[in-house]
């Protein structure tokens, strides 16, 4: 059966909710400057499901962090660009204005539940408190209210288990956890960072499908932030491919799959060993690794590992261009590639 | 048919689990509860299955990083469970481990050369210039450069150091390698170049693997067999082409329908199944799966099925599966 959900078409011609523009976030540190995102814009419409992808340390996480404005302080900076939620710049806003969109119109979730839970409160607590917090309800009703939530993301026993600590529960129930907590004031953006990466795959499966289910009782939009193109094709309506700290392309999720631009894009979606693709012929491989981000980069930051890499790719960087409607790619020979 | 290269039979590992002062010991984790499987000469196995399951303990007991509770590890028809260290210095050659962790499996403080060279000096007197010939022709093998032998792992890149792993697994020209996880560490983009150095090296020594993976992707790609586990047993067995098109056990079923697949054309309803996997502490009684199984009945909640062949070389344990 071949069933086309959750939606994949995105509403087009609305106003965003979330306008990254032009965004560098770099950290100090005592052996140098790491350009971790360095000038990366994007929108979120409300209501959709965008996915960020990319491999490890290519500044997926760092952006999240910067739009809710959670950097460790001191080592990490925003030192450009502008982050606008429904319309209003967040960069700027107090610390105070911020701490009322965190986790309350902007919620997040992480990779790692048990370092987001506090080990020493029960889990009833800790929804409860994050309802009280947000929207200013009672105790009681608090209370009730997340035992409301463990029952919605399926924790069995969930009058009972209001009571239990994070270490009583599996990764999954802290995850489901996470996600009730997330979702329990209906925020308008989820901001979910590899939230079932350190999950088994059938519970990663339970995860995403409540997610989507939730999200899509509530309205609210989703940044979806993965290194794996697989939850990326079955979730994601969108997709922005990162890379280097840079945004290298971006399209409809049919459009990326069916005709990836970028020989970033391209090479990653040759080589994942993929179920069903049957015969154990050879992969095809990007050579090389990825560049130092704490070297400055010039031109291309793909160009040492591409295999279509001319002079100018070298000397100078590509801009993320639209080469087709709603598909944008940075590559000055974007699509040439057999 | 020619002889396995190793044959796994009733294996078994119980974890004692100590508690307070005297730290006497309440309970057992039952890692591995009674394995058997064969390894054929130039063919992959993979093992599969969720975090816990034990297949690394499977892994470990047949390099016998650890000692089995029960059960027997044939080795080229030599039962390695019943040998004395000095006896299994010449066997320990015949197998050898490439671990999860490129990072943390090799000796910070070794340069590249020595590391690869360590296993062959407790097995080959060499002179100096000789070694370091056959060094460099390993390095080569795993497609590093002869000049990289005086460099520390962490001059190397994850890739690169899992390339070093595999080179030093290779060095003595074993029969059957033993990798747990061997790319989960690694990027996507490099996984392919050590995947595929894999399949060259066994091409082109006729190597045996056990591949340990819980990758589905990865194990359609390298494996010529597959057995799935499920708390410490093996609930299928059988060759990759059969058991990924048509599983049998519905725990291989919702694994495989679980994991996602890199085409948004091919989104489909899947088998989700509820609940995590239940502690090892205290499987639940008859099939283990069953308090996750949606096909399960009244006999899977008190009888443990067996693993039984129900086509040719394919075994399933589970009572529903009809022969
Ligand atoms: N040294 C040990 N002492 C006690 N228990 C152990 C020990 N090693 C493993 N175990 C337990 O045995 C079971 C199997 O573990 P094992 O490491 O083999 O799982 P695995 O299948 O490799 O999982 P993963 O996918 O997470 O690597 C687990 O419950 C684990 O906690
Ligand atoms: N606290 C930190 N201090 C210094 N560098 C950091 C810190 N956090 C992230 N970085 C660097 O920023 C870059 C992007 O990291 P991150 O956004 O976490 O990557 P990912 O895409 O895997 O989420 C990496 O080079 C990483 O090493
Ligand atoms: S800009 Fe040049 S180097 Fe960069 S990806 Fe495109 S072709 Fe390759
Ligand atoms: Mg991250
Ligand atoms: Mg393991």
């Amino acid at each position: 059966m071949n069933l086309v959900e959750p939606e994949m078409q995105v509403a087009t011609a609305v106003k965003p909710i979330l306008e990254v523009e032009d965004l560098r976030t770099h950290f100090f540190t005592r052996d140098g400057v790491t350009r971790a995102v360095d000038g990366v814009s994007f929108t979120v419409a409300p209501g959709e499901t965008l996915g960020i992808v990319g491999e490890s340390g290519c500044g997926k996480s760092v952006t999240a962090l910067s739009i809710l404005r959670l950097l460790p302080a001191r080592l990490g900076r925003i030192v450009g660009g502008s982050v606008r939620f429904e319309g209003q710049e967040l960069l700027s806003l107090p610390e105070g204005r911020m701490r009322d969109i965190r986790g309350n119109r902007v919620a997040m979730i992480f990779q790692e539940p048990m370092t987001s839970l506090n080990p020493v409160l029960t889990i009833g607590d800790q929804i409860a408190e994050a309802v009280m917090i947000h929207q200013g309800a009672s105790r009681s009703d608090a209370l009730r209210r997340a035992a409301e939530m463990l029952r919605l993301v399926r924790i069995p026993d969930a009058e009972k288990r209001v009571g239990d600590y994070p270490h009583q529960f599996s990764g999954g129930m802290r995850q489901r956890v996470m996600i009730a907590m997330a979702l329990s004031c209906s925020p308008r953006l989820l901001i979910a960072d590899e939230p079932t990466t350190a999950l088994d795959v059938t519970v990663q499966a339970q995860i995403l499908k409540l997610m989507l289910e939730l999200k899509q009782a509530t309205g609210s939009a989703v940044m979806l932030i993965t290194h794996d193109l697989g939850v990326i094709a079955e979730t994601c309506q969108r997709v922005i491919v990162m890379y280097a700290g840079r945004v290298v392309e971006q399209a409809e999720v049919l459009e990326l799959f069916d005709a990836p631009l970028h020989p970033y894009t391209r090479g990653l979606m040759a080589s994942i060993p993929r179920i069903g693709l049957g015969r154990r012929k050879r992969l095809a491989e990007i050579p090389g690794i990825v560049p130092d981000l704490r070297k400055p980069i010039v031109g291309c930051a793909f160009a040492p590992r591409c295999p279509i890499a001319s002079a100018r790719c070298r000397a100078e960087p590509p801009p993320l261009a639209e080469h087709r409607p709603g598909h944008l790619a940075a590559c000055w020979h974007a699509g040439e590639m057999p | 048919m020619s002889a396995p290269v190793l044959e796994v039979t009733d294996l078994v590992k119980h974890f004692p689990v100590q508690r307070g002062l005297l730290r006497r010991t309440v309970a057992h984790v039952k890692a591995v509860d009674g394995v058997s499987f064969t390894v054929a000469p130039g063919e992959t196995l993979c093992l599969v299955g969720e975090s816990g399951c034990g297949k690394s303990t499977v892994a470990r007991l047949i390099t016998r990083l650890v000692e089995p509770t029960g059960g027997s590890i044939r080795l080229g028809g030599t039962d390695i469970t019943k040998l004395d260290d000095a006896a299994m210095v010449a066997h320990r050659r015949r197998v050898q481990m490439v671990f999860q962790d490129p990072y943390a499996s090799l000796n910070p403080k070794l340069r590249a050369g020595d590391i690869v060279a360590e296993p062959l000096e407790n097995y080959e007197a060499m002179g100096r210039a000789e070694r370091e010939e056959a060094v460099a022709a390993v390095l080569k093998k795993v497609g590093l450069r002869a000049e990289m032998m005086r460099r520390f792992p962490f001059e190397f890149s994850g890739g690169q150091r899992q390339r070093l792993g595999i080179a030093r697994a290779l060095a003595l020209r074993p029969d059957l390698i033993v990798a747990d996880e061997p790319v989960s560490a690694l990027d996507v983009s490099v996984q392919a170049q050590v995947l595929n150095l894999l399949v060259d090296l066994q091409e082109e020594f006729g190597l045996s693997y056990l591949f340990v993976s819980h990758d589905l992707g990865v194990v359609e790609h390298i494996g010529h067999r597959i057995a799935v586990m499920y708390l410490g047993r093996i609930v299928e067995i059988g060759s990759k082409d059969d058991i990924v098109s048509e599983p049998l056990h519905p725990y291989t079923k919702a694994l495989i329908s679980a994991a996602p697949i890199p085409d948004p054309r091919a989104r489909r309803e899947k088998l989700v199944i509820e609940g995590d996997v239940p502690s090892p502490l205290d499987p639940p009684p008859g099939c283990h799966f069953h308090t996750r199984c949606p096909f399960a009945v009244a006999r899977c909640r008190s009888e443990a099925p067996a693993l039984r062949e129900v086509r040719p070389g394919w075994n399933v344990a589970c009572h529903l599966v009809e022969t």
